[in-house]
């Protein structure tokens, strides 16, 4: 750590993992409310989270933070005290509360200004919650974030005590602010409490020393005989004097924190011209010379009417707090992603080399030899531990993926006007922080479809004989090298009627067609197709399911739709654990060897005479379910073959592009299936159109991995091939 | 032999602020996360100042200034509080609990610096 810059960035790591604990916390205090349950522990560190952000926020000028974080602290420590009991209500308000602390970190982070407009309501709810059964006094003005405890005491003006001034008051025309040398002269007198704070008075004489010439007198009468001296009892008086420039501000800072401990006596004097005004021994400081009265309170307490409720709070209790086992913050290294992802291609490198002397050894006919077999089994499963490892360093847990959502859930539902219960599963499973990333926009436009379309309104739910309250429901599982995460809702399920009726009605699909359920229900996923007419706030934003579709297969994912009517609907989608590796289709094209994303893939098929069909001189399309598909050859298309070939000699792998348009791509073979390591060509190479990206196979030859959908609209506009293009292009 | 000041707090962010300024200012810095933690690193490190923070889990602030001050060998030991809290309620508390000074966040390095020489030998 070297610059406050990375500082900064920690205090928002640090606010994330913080904002992570309070949703966490808040969660927990709500489902006390119905289990009765609640671990004291849980609010402190509730209050703590929001409290710690405060202290870093401050740190770095973040003003509307502070003021925010302020006011909702002020709101947790009622809660903490006692003296403000959590229900439904309070923590709904709370829980917007964290929401928009969020939201203020996101700003602060973004260096944007934030939402201010956004803090009032939630400021002015939070005041309500801190006015409820508390003693009604005038509102204390909110404190400056950057206010600093450096004020000079105020002093009650008739304390009758004034020590007796120097006045050498001659010329009154001087200005009195001016520089010039003053003297001081200071009496402290230590109390018996002074040693038991660690406070030792030559630290504040060297202090004193350096405002000025300063001459110290240690006044002794006080001095027991030896055998009668008890270590911790101060017996010595100090009488200072102190020539220079300071002021008295300056030297009761010296002394602020012994305020208490020691009777302070501090006169001022000129020490020589410019003089003074006349009798004003007081230099313009009001209490100057006053006998400060250190044991009682008006010092503090002149300002705060009620010195001794203030001091009962909180601290005592927490004080009192067992050292329970709390949620500790997880502990992070913070590392440069890029190494992260250097490390990861190395390590694919290294696969890579494994799977490529495992096949040397095949050939050179000594894998048989049982201490070489052994070796490269042991090698192989080295090498994929290491992968996975790596790809762990990528990973992210779903749990802040799943607490935005939380929030998304809440919002809805609140403008929906559908009581929601919102559950989650699985919040540990690990996902490539990247794929998290790009799930937030898909689940965000899932979740408020489930409520939005899925739930019924709770009168319906009602005269269904089901709970008020919906249910919507996200989990993340492992399920074979995979994340499957799930929205499930409780609602009506899809009513397929309907959506057949509004496919038929947007010519989406012909009014004849006789579609199984699933098909039906596959028609959501269609551009443009939306179920309800009338755009609502929430889910209908001119975009529909088939953007969700698009979004996850970018991702090399695939998204799945299941519904039974009257019990609800469920999302699946399946995810790749990394963008570095990929679910491919290792295929011969003319010879050459290339790679297709399985994900693209609907199907593959054997196409016979009768499937195909010509349109115009040069094109052919095949016939999938009386629905022509255009047919593109891959090899023409990449220039490795001028020639055609009977499409009844090869095989076609139908695709379906994110927009719901079909190809089917031909090609000689199927050689194999398996999870490939992406290499980026565009960093080593450049962008080649058609092609995704390259892999290195087990013999150790590059193969290329296609982007289909590119391939297919590139053969469309240029059936002659598409690296001729490239070429001449450049 | 540079000064050696024990820094607690739970924010990961206070420390290395912390951290950041006393280090420039020459001073050997060792850090804590909570309470509990604090009180192992003194026994450790034997500091020549501690500065804490009060809100912490495990062992809040007021907690580590009374577990030091009943340690004989350390009951004299300067104790820097570090807070947030306001002025008013501050020095009353931070002097109940033994403190001998306290530090309002966020801090100024230049003050922080002053009141460390005000409570010991830099």
């Amino acid at each position: 750590m070297s610059s406050l810059d990375d500082i900064k960035q920690m205090f928002f790591l640090e606010c994330d993992e913080l904002l992570e604990a309070l949703n966490d916390g808040l969660t927990d205090i709500e489902a006390s409310l119905t289990s009765g349950a609640l671990d004291p522990e849980v609010i402190n560190a509730v209050f703590r989270n929001v409290h710690s952000i405060k202290g870093g926020a401050a740190s770095f000028g973040l003003d509307a933070l502070v003021r925010f974080s302020h006011a909702f602290e002020t709101v947790l420590d009622r809660m903490r005290s006692g003296t403000l009991t959590p229900d439904e209500a309070s923590i709904r308000v709370l829980h917007r509360c964290a929401d928009h602390l969020s939201d203020l970190v996101t700003a602060g982070r973004a260096d944007e200004s934030p939402d201010i407009a956004a803090s009032g309501p939630l400021l002015d709810q939070l005041g309500v919650l801190n006015d409820i059964g508390a003693v009604p006094v005038a509102p204390e003005p909110e404190p400056e974030p950057d206010q600093q405890n450096d004020a000079a005491p105020e002093v009650p003006e008739d304390t009758g005590l004034s020590f007796a001034p120097l006045a050498l008051g001659i010329d009154l025309a001087e200005p009195q602010d001016q520089e010039s040398a003053r003297r001081f002269e200071v009496v402290f007198t230590p109390t018996e409490s002074l040693f038991a704070t660690g406070h030792d008075p030559v630290h504040l004489f060297r202090e004193l020393a350096a405002l000025g010439d300063l001459s110290i007198k240690a006044e002794t009468d006080l001095l027991p005989s030896l055998e009668d001296v008890t270590p911790n009892i101060p017996y010595l008086r100090w009488r200072l004097e102190l020539e220079g420039e300071a002021s008295e501000e300056d030297i009761r800072e010296v002394f602020e924190f012994v305020d208490g401990l020691a009777e302070l006596d501090l006169a001022a004097s000129v020490a020589n011209t410019p003089p003074q005004r006349e009798n004003s021994s007081p230099i313009s400081l009001g209490c100057d010379g006053d006998v400060i009265p250190m044991q009682s309170a008006p010092v503090d307490g002149a300002t705060d009417p009620s010195p001794e409720t203030s001091v009962h709070e909180t601290p005592g209790k927490a004080s009192d707090q067992p050292v329970a086992a709390t949620k500790a913050p997880k502990s992070t290294v913070r590392v440069d992603l890029d190494l992260v992802d250097s490390l990861i291609n190395i390590v694919g490198e290294l696969v890579i080399n494994q799977s490529v002397l495992t096949q040397s050894f095949s050939e050179a006919n000594v894998a048989n030899r049982a201490d070489i077999g052994n070796s490269l089994d042991e090698y192989k499963s080295l090498a994929l531990q290491i992968q996975d490892s790596v790809m762990s360093l990528r990973a992210q847990s779903v749990k802040q993926l799943f607490q935005r959502m939380a929030r998304i859930v809440r919002e809805t539902s609140a403008v929906a006007g559908k009581a929601v219960v919102f559950e989650t599963d699985g919040e540990d499973t690990e996902i490539d922080k990247t794929v998290i990333e790009r799930l937030i926009e898909p689940l965000t436009h899932i979740l408020r479809n489930a409520i939005d379309h899925g739930l019924e309104t709770g009168e319906d739910r009602e005269r269904l004989g089901k709970p008020t309250r919906g249910v919507v429901r996200l989990s993340a599982t492992h399920r074979s090298g995979r994340v499957l995460i799930e929205v499930t809702d409780d609602g009506a399920g899809i009513n397929r009627a309907r959506v057949f009726d509004i496919a038929v009605g947007k010519g989406i699909v012909n009014a004849n067609a006789q579609l199984s359920d699933a098909e039906v229900d596959r028609l959501l996923f269609m551009p443009g197709f939306s179920t309800k007419e009338a755009v609502t706030d929430l889910s209908g934003r001119g975009v529909g399911m088939d953007v969700v579709r698009s979004a996850i297969q970018k991702l090399g994912g695939r998204i799945s739709i299941n519904s039974t009517p009257g019990r609800g609907t469920t999302l699946s989608i399946s995810l790749p654990l990394t963008l570095a590796v990929l679910d491919g289709m290792v295929v011969d094209v003319a010879g050459q060897t290339m790679v297709v994303p399985i994900t693209a893939v609907v199907e593959t098929i054997r196409p016979t005479p009768e499937d195909l069909h010509h349109i115009g001189a040069s094109t052919q399309v095949i016939k999938v379910r009386e629905t022509l598909v255009p047919i593109v050859d891959l090899g023409v298309a990449f220039g490795y073959r001028r020639g055609a070939v009977p499409f009844t000699d090869l095989v076609l792998l139908l695709i379906e592009t994110e927009q719901g348009e079909r190809w089917a791509l031909a090609l000689d073979r199927i050689i194999d299936q398996r999870q490939v390591v992406i290499k980026s060509l565009e960093g080593n190479y450049g962008h080649v159109p058609g092609v995704a990206a390259a892999t290195i196979l087990g013999d150790g030859k590059i193969a290329l991995i296609i982007d289909p959908e590119e391939t297919a609209r590139m053969a469309e506009r240029d059936p002659a091939g598409l690296l001729e293009l490239a070429v001449a292009g450049e | 032999m540079s000064l050696k000041v024990l820094a607690i707090d739970d924010s990961r962010t206070i420390r290395e602020m912390l951290r950041m300024c006393l280090a420039k200012a020459g001073f050997d810095v060792h850090t804590a996360e909570d309470g509990v933690a604090g009180l192992e690193t003194l026994r450790d490190v034997g500091p020549d100042v501690v500065i804490t923070d009060i809100n912490m889990p495990r062992l809040d602030g007021f907690g580590v200034i009374s577990a030091i001050r009943a340690m004989e060998e350390w009951s004299a030991l300067p104790i820097l509080v570090l807070t947030t809290e306001s002025a008013q309620d501050l020095k009353q508390r931070a002097r109940e609990s033994g403190a001998t000074g306290w530090i309002v966040k966020p801090f100024d390095d230049v003050k922080l610096i002053a009141a460390i020489r005000r409570i010991a030998a830099t």
